[in-house]
């Protein structure tokens, strides 16, 4: 143990801590910006200097090693000066377009400015001369807010492992961008949004499509149908004001409502209908001696990443589409039939806790019902700025439900969004499908947690040890997928682009950390717990779906509406 | 035109150089570590990186084309643009500078239509600025290839330049 002393106090801390951590160990704030837990502490932005007796220079604090005996001043004059002048050099060259960013009243660097009193921009200078970069269909880039921390950069090299984007140039010059002025739109880029919770600015932020959603709701001929991923409900009320973990469905549901949408589906319905199509296609690819192990298609982010990193490996993939473009096939299919509406009538809205949704509703095999299947993806970010902008007073809502039959789920269903859910969720059907017998304690603990890469083993009667693995965050999936190129055997794996999985997915409330990860994981399975039917084959609106409509997993129509192709693109844009 | 032609035909073409660019890459396959050092190697083989020498690079030492860029953009010594047969380096050095180096800089830029850092589409000439040669006492003073210009005057440059075949 190291003890130190900084503004008076005696402080222990581990060896190895920096001064930041220290400080933040007895309750002693220093501002950051470009220092972010769990991701990276660079000392780039000047902003957590402290003075450090017999240091002739102020010190990074996120950097500089604590040790024995040292004595630190983080609050005396020197250092205010200090911070408010690195501060005041970075706002010099930043547009003053706060009142139009998208990031108004989110922003760290409008947070700092506050908390460090600038009340008067002393620097008139240069502006870099950044461009906006709004092709990729998922995120939207505007240099020019850009403060060059690298957050960006850091966690989309070393915890994404794709390096979509780097610093480029030196000096005042340099751009965080793809090579050779290139769109994110053409570069391998998984559009995972990772980039966009991490930013303190408004310098990456999801590609909007609000205004498109209102005019759909606006226009009296169209029957708009929303759905919602199972990580919104658990993260939507940080928006709010709720503390994060707070599950708001009943919220969620009842704000959807007030915003005019005719329809309120739950893509929890399509979840449980994944499980019951993926569970038998890994059970036929089993018996049947197909490529193992079966990789799960849920998260498009992950199927962008390894159609351009691993194109070779595409075949491991389930065929399923993921689960919001089932529901959108099917509600402008079984659900307009059954209603008596015309599908080209019909806009299906889905709110993501995802960046990359955006890419995929784009894509050109996601017209299976003869229209685009689902118009609009909407990031949970954008959903919570639609019930601001529509005045609705979310806390004091009233609990809403969602429509029959398409809005139906189990506990299986709502933990797709944690890591390891949906393996969780499909051992649940698989063992009981296959041994005819009923499996008592549903919860597979193993599976669940921020561990990078979890396995498990489980004995399934009529097939034997089934080996299972689950990853998050694409850097461990890169990590999976050699390990099965050097042989390692699995059955059936989960893999989601996000670190924690959904639930802090690239489109989810900012900020995000491990224990705000953690917290939102645990609201999912407090659902699955109230929910009385935790297995998807339960679900009854999945069995009535089959007898009316779909009539057997795999079936054609299946085939048809829920089940998809990848294109392999490689690393390279030709 | 026919000295011309064979001049050409005496220098190795860039694709001839890419086997030679396979074998570097070999050494360092799977190095990220190495970039920088493969990336000399590479410019020295064909004067300059153009991007599929990039991607291979890239690919060959398992780093990201965007990072490669990065390293390349920021490094002064690394080029993407190919070097003209004549290398015109005007000194901005502080004593170059205050006796009217951007001045031979800017006529410099005007007679050729090229930017700093940039190489006549021709590839007879490109045009660098250098900090200090070492020749303040002559400012403002220019390279062309090894040969130094002293005192170098706007109006004489066209004249200079013009000797460079």
């Amino acid at each position: 143990m190291i003890n130190l002393t900084i503004n008076g106090q005696k402080v222990q801390v581990e060896d190895g801590a920096t001064i930041l951590e220290a400080a933040q160990k007895a309750d002693i704030h220093i501002p950051t910006l470009c220092y972010l837990a769990e991701v990276q502490a660079i000392g780039a932005c000047r902003v957590c200097l402290v003075e450090i007796e017999g240091n002739r220079n102020l010190q990074a604090s996120c950097v500089f090693p604590a040790s024995e005996g040292l004595v630190v001043h983080t609050n005396n004059d020197r250092v205010r000066k200090a911070r408010k002048f690195a501060v005041e050099m970075l706002i010099s060259n930043h547009p003053m377009e706060c009142l139009a960013c998208a990031r108004n009243l989110n922003c760290e660097l409008q947070s700092l400015a506050e908390e460090l009193g600038i009340r008067e921009v002393r620097f008139i200078g240069e502006q870099s001369e950044g461009r906006i970069d709004d092709l990729s269909p998922s995120i939207r880039r505007n240099q020019n807010k850009c403060i060059l921390c690298r957050r960006c950069v850091t966690v989309c090299k070393e915890i994404q492992g794709v390096s979509a984007i780097f610093t480029q140039g030196r000096g005042f010059e340099t751009r965080v961008e793809p090579a050779f002025d290139a769109s994110l739109n053409d570069v391998a880029c998984a559009m995972c949004g990772q980039c966009s919770v991490v930013c303190p600015v408004g310098a990456i932020t999801e590609k909007e499509n609000i205004e498109e959603v209102w005019e759909a709701l606006a226009d009296p001929t169209k029957i708009v149908a929303i759905q919602d991923a199972p990580a919104v409900r658990a993260a939507l009320g940080e928006e709010f004001g709720f503390a994060p973990g707070a599950l708001v469905t009943g919220k969620m549901l009842a704000a959807a409502r007030k915003l005019g949408f005719d329809l309120v589906f739950d893509t929890n319905f399509a979840a449980d209908l994944t499980i019951i199509e993926e569970g038998n296609e890994l059970l036929k690819r089993v018996k049947e001696g197909g490529v193992l192990p079966l990789i799960t298609s849920c998260s498009p982010g992950w199927i962008k990443f390894i159609e351009h990193f691993y194109p070779e490996m595409l075949p491991h993939l389930s065929t399923c589409k993921s689960p919001h473009q089932m529901l959108g096939a099917l509600t402008k299919t079984y659900y307009a039939q059954k209603a008596g509406i015309d599908p080209k009538d019909m806009v299906v809205v889905s709110v993501m806790p995802c960046t990359a949704k955006k890419f995929e509703c784009n894509r050109p095999e996601m017209n299976d019902s003869g229209y685009k299947d689902v118009d609009y993806v909407l990031t949970t970010r954008e959903l919570a700025k639609m019930i601001k902008q529509a005045g609705i007073d979310f806390a004091s809502l009233e609990n809403g439900s969602y429509d029959d039959p398409l809005g139906e789920y189990t506990g299986a269903a709502t933990i797709f969004g944690a890591t390891g859910g949906v393996m969780e969720a499909a051992l649940r059907t698989v063992y009981e499908v296959v041994t005819g017998k009923t499996l008592d304690n549903v919860e597979f603990t193993a599976v669940r947690g921020l561990q990078g890469i979890k396995e498990a083993t489980i004995p399934v009667e009529g097939i034997g040890d089934v080996k299972v693995a689950v990853a998050h965050g694409l850097g461990n999936a890169r990590k999976l997928l050699e390990s099965i190129k050097a042989g390692a055997q699995y059955h059936f794996i989960e893999i989601m682009a996000c670190p924690g999985g959904c639930v802090s997915g690239g489109g989810q409330p900012i900020p995000v950390n491990n224990e705000i990860r953690r917290l939102r994981a645990e609201a999912l399975y407090q659902e699955d717990r109230d929910l009385g039917l935790r297995k998807s084959h339960q679900n009854p609106s999945i069995t009535k779906i089959y007898e009316e409509f779909l009539d057997t997993p795999l079936g054609e129509k299946s085939h048809h509406l829920l089940h998809t192709r990848y294109t392999a693109r490689g690393v390279y844009k030709d | 035109m026919d000295g011309e032609h064979q001049c050409l035909c005496a220098q190795k073409s860039e694709e001839e150089l890419y086997p030679e660019l396979d074998k570097i890459i070999d050494e360092h396959r799977g190095k990220p570590e190495d970039l920088i050092m493969v990336l000399h190697k590479a410019q020295n083989l064909f004067g300059y990186l153009p991007r599929k020498v990039q991607e291979k690079v890239a690919l060959g030492l398992n780093v990201s084309l965007n990072e490669v860029y990065g390293v390349i953009t920021f490094y002064a010594f690394f080029t993407t643009v190919p070097k003209g047969r004549h290398s015109i380096r005007v000194c901005l050095g502080t004593a170059c500078y205050v006796r009217g180096g951007q001045g031979v800089i800017e006529k410099i830029k005007k007679d050729l239509g090229i930017k700093v850092g940039g190489t006549t589409e021709d590839r007879r000439y490109s045009l660098d600025v250098v900090r200090c040669i070492g020749a303040c006492g002559l400012a403002p003073a220019m390279l062309i290839n090894d040969d130094v210009y002293a005192r170098a005057k706007p109006a004489k440059l066209t004249e200079i330049v013009e000797k460079y075949e």
